[in-house]
């Protein structure tokens, strides 16, 4: 095969068992790879019922068609499984050069299934596949493990790995490859952890075979130039960050602040990627195969919150920023290092520490509850000490592991959980940006910015712009991102390659490297296909149009200060257009026509 | 005039750009990193990478080892060039270079050194940081020199 290497590797923790599959070549066509392939494999062998911290479960690593090739910003793998968060399914994908270095190795997915009795590391050296002993590095963090077990493999062998939180079962843990890149959203970290399974260390000698090598040539530099010309793919994120986007994203007042009470800051600056760049930021850094060079090399040098690694990413630096009422760009870095070092997802932690100040500002939890914190909005000092409680379980991070719809769930406030599906929402108030609420609000994992990045439209016009607050033409905007962003996660690239390029140019490569011709009409599709089969999986969950929605307090409770003063959500307004649109009964449910016109129809049946 | 191939570890990000580059413009019909000319080292606690490749030495160790001369300076490039046929694959050559730049690559049965693209280095052409450099060898230098020169114009602004 071209692109794909043809080859699964299937993990059994339980047995110990390794065995090599060959991989379909239809399923390729119609799923590409990576998130879209491990989602067709998780609803083929997985009970959608099941516990996701149970030996049930199942935890996909996959890259894509395009991964390790040239194609710019290409170089991303998956991991789909059965979210312990969401109970939804679970799909996060990562960059660094650890899916290349598996695609090189030969495979072009890992299926680790049971749990070892033991803790374990798989390591794969090309052929050479061994399951061997974690029990000495168990308990260490990301940048310790990842260090010791390449001097117990090769110095240049690439590690994903969790840190204490997922050996815990911290609801959000994530997985990190290269020490600082994430598999970061809906704890499939946790999942990892439950499995015994403490690290994957991969070391490849092969190639990624290219099918039209001189076609491959063409679109790819005309893609490359498309990004590297743009002014946010090209230039704007490299000397920035895309923690360039606090200011922006105050200046129209979508800025969520202190758990989504309001969407101004007056201060967000001091943490935005413009002071960061001056203060702070070593260097930019980039993923395989990357033109943009989004990564922040930064440190802190001195003080309590010294410390050296990468990022804020925006979200980040908005959660343990703003949401949680704080202009300390120190604690903010030191908050984001440690959530690296254990293993955590910022996005989540964060909101859930906003949470806990908004239920102890409140009065519904008090010092008591919080090992005697006053966990006040602001309190700097009382965020970063939250983060290791929570990594570690201790006292009132046993609560906090939990994310932040269980915690106030277990003190009768569920509404106090900024969260869809149970996984909280990111740093764009849906009040503000009406798009991005109905994003929110249809997401496959819940609450997520990345599955239809609608922002791109309504506020930075990119590639035209539309107005953030009309409802108008929303509905289509959501769905064309959310397939687009479907079929460009499954072939391995990186959201971001969407400054500059778009399903044109992804077909175009798509079809150069693999040889399969992928018309952009095809090429969407596939999203659209992947959208709709991980929608099927979730209503097997049990999940209804019900949960299609967003917290009261953005339906009810309009933004308080700034520029979007007065404005709440127009949610209602705009999912029954959604559904119809997407092909979907007025419950949400995908008609039998649609899934047959996506070549869904045994899936379908499934859920009947 | 002589050029040369310049490396600033400071604009590396760590893409790998230029190995993809090096590896399409080799062989097009895949990508197999491990038989680049040129490999980025990126040490991940650190934040830190640099590209690595033969930078055509002058008084060239892997030349001077060579006991069948498959190692050859053309002189009109300066580029130390390998010939396939000459060499009996004793890989003298990859222990004599001190920087680890000529390297055995058992699958293809050849020395893997940078032969400049024909003067057009494909990794020059691919980095999107400006990393690398195709110069002459007599300027080679002077444009980090003045950069570094621009600290002290910095400092003496700062200083008053």
């Amino acid at each position: 095969m071209f692109g794909w290497i043809g080859t699964i590797l299937r993990v059994n923790l339980t047995t110990g068992a390794i065995t090599r599959e060959s991989l379909s070549p239809e399923l390729a066509k119609e799923f590409i790879g990576a998130r879209g392939l491990g989602a067709k494999i998780l609803f083929d062998e997985v009970d959608p019922g099941i516990d996701a911290l149970s030996p049930e479960n199942k935890l996909i690593f996959a890259p894509g068609p395009m991964t390790g090739t040239f194609a710019p910003s290409s170089g991303r793998y998956d991991v789909v499984t059965k979210s312990p968060l969401t109970g939804a399914i679970a799909a996060s994908n990562s960059g660094g050069a650890f899916g290349p270095e598996l695609k090189f190795a030969g495979y072009d997915m890992v299926i680790f299934e049971g749990k070892a009795a033991t803790p374990v590391y798989l390591w794969i050296h090309d052929n050479q596949v061994e399951l061997r002993d974690a029990s000495a590095i168990w308990g260490k963090q990301v940048p310790e493990t990842t260090e010791a077990l390449q001097a117990a493999t090769h110095e240049d062998a690439k590690v994903a790995c969790i840190g204490p939180a997922g050996e815990r079962g911290v609801l959000f843990a994530s997985i990190m490859n290269e020490m600082h890149r994430a598999a970061g959203r809906s704890g499939v970290g946790a999942v990892m952890g439950s499995k015994n399974l403490k690290a994957f260390v991969v070391m490849g000698s092969g190639a990624v075979k290219i099918a039209e090598p001189e076609t491959f040539e063409t679109a790819m530099w005309k893609a490359r130039n498309k990004i590297m010309e743009h002014p946010v793919g090209g230039t704007g994120l490299k000397a920035y960050g895309t923690d360039v986007l606090v200011n922006i994203l105050n200046e129209i007042g979508s800025l969520p602040t202190r758990n989504f009470r309001d969407g101004y800051f007056p201060t967000a600056d001091k943490v935005g990627g413009e002071t960061l760049s001056a203060k702070r930021l070593v260097r930019p850094k980039a993923c395989f195969s990357c033109v943009i060079s989004c990564g922040r090399v930064s440190q802190v040098t001195g003080g309590k919150f010294a410390g050296r690694g990468e990022g804020p990413e925006y979200e980040t630096a908005w959660g343990f920023g703003p949401d949680c009422g704080i202009d300390n760009l120190d604690a903010v870095l030191k908050a984001n290092f440690l959530c690296n070092e254990y293993g955590l997802d910022t996005i989540t932690m964060a909101s859930t520490i906003a949470c806990a100040m908004d239920l102890f500002e409140s009065g519904i939890i008090t010092t008591e509850d919080t090992d005697g914190v006053a966990l006040t909005f602001g309190n700097a000092d009382a965020m970063v000490e939250m983060v290791t409680k929570t990594a570690l379980r201790e006292g009132f991070g046993e609560k906090l592991a939990l994310g932040s719809y269980r915690m106030a769930d277990s003190y009768d406030h569920p509404e106090f959980s900024m969260t869809c599906k149970k996984q909280e929402m990111p740093a764009y108030d849906p009040r503000g940006v009406q798009g991005i609420g109905l994003n929110y609000a249809t997401g496959n994992r819940g609450g997520c910015h990345v599955r239809g990045y609608t922002i791109s439209v309504e506020v930075l016009g990119n590639p035209v712009k539309m107005d953030k607050d009309a409802i108008e033409g929303k509905a289509e905007l959501d769905i064309t991102f959310q397939n687009l962003t479907a079929a460009l996660d499954s072939t391995g690239s990186c959201l971001f390659a969407t400054f500059g390029i778009g399903g044109d140019e992804l077909a175009e490569m798509l079809s150069a490297v693999t040889g399969i011709p992928y018309s952009t009409e095809d090429f969407m599709k596939a999203g659209e296909r992947v959208w709709n089969l991980e929608r099927l999986w979730n209503l097997k969950v049990g999940y209804t149009s019900a949960d299609d929605t967003l917290p009261e307090r953005l339906l009810t409770e309009p933004i308080k200060t700034g520029p979007s003063k007065g404005k709440v959500s127009l949610l209602p307004q705009m999912l029954p257009e959604y559904y119809s649109l997407r092909g979907w009964d007025s419950t949400g449910i995908p008609t039998p026509q649609k899934l047959e016109a996506l070549g869904l129809q045994a899936e379908a049946a499934s859920l009947a | 005039m002589a050029k040369v191939l310049m490396i600033h570890p400071d604009k590396c990000t760590g893409c790998r750009n230029c190995e993809l580059a090096c590896a399409f413009s080799h062989d097009s019909s895949q990508f197999r990193l491990r038989t680049t000319r040129v490999h980025v080292y990126i040490w991940d606690r650190e934040g830190f990478s640099v590209p690595m490749m033969c930078q055509q030495c002058e008084d060239a160790a892997c030349l001077a080892v060579c006991p069948t001369g498959a190692l050859q300076r053309n002189t009109e490039t300066s580029v130390v060039e390998w010939d396939s046929n000459r060499c009996i694959r004793c890989r003298m050559c990859t222990l004599a270079c001190p920087f680890g730049c000529a390297v055995y690559d058992a699958e293809s049965s050849a020395i893997l050194k940078c032969d400049l693209c024909e003067g057009e280095p494909a990794c020059v052409e691919a980095c999107p940081n400006k990393a690398l450099e195709y110069v002459d060898d007599t300027v080679a230098t002077y444009s980090r020199k003045k950069a570094f020169s621009a600290k002290f114009k910095d400092a003496f602004q700062e200083s008053h």
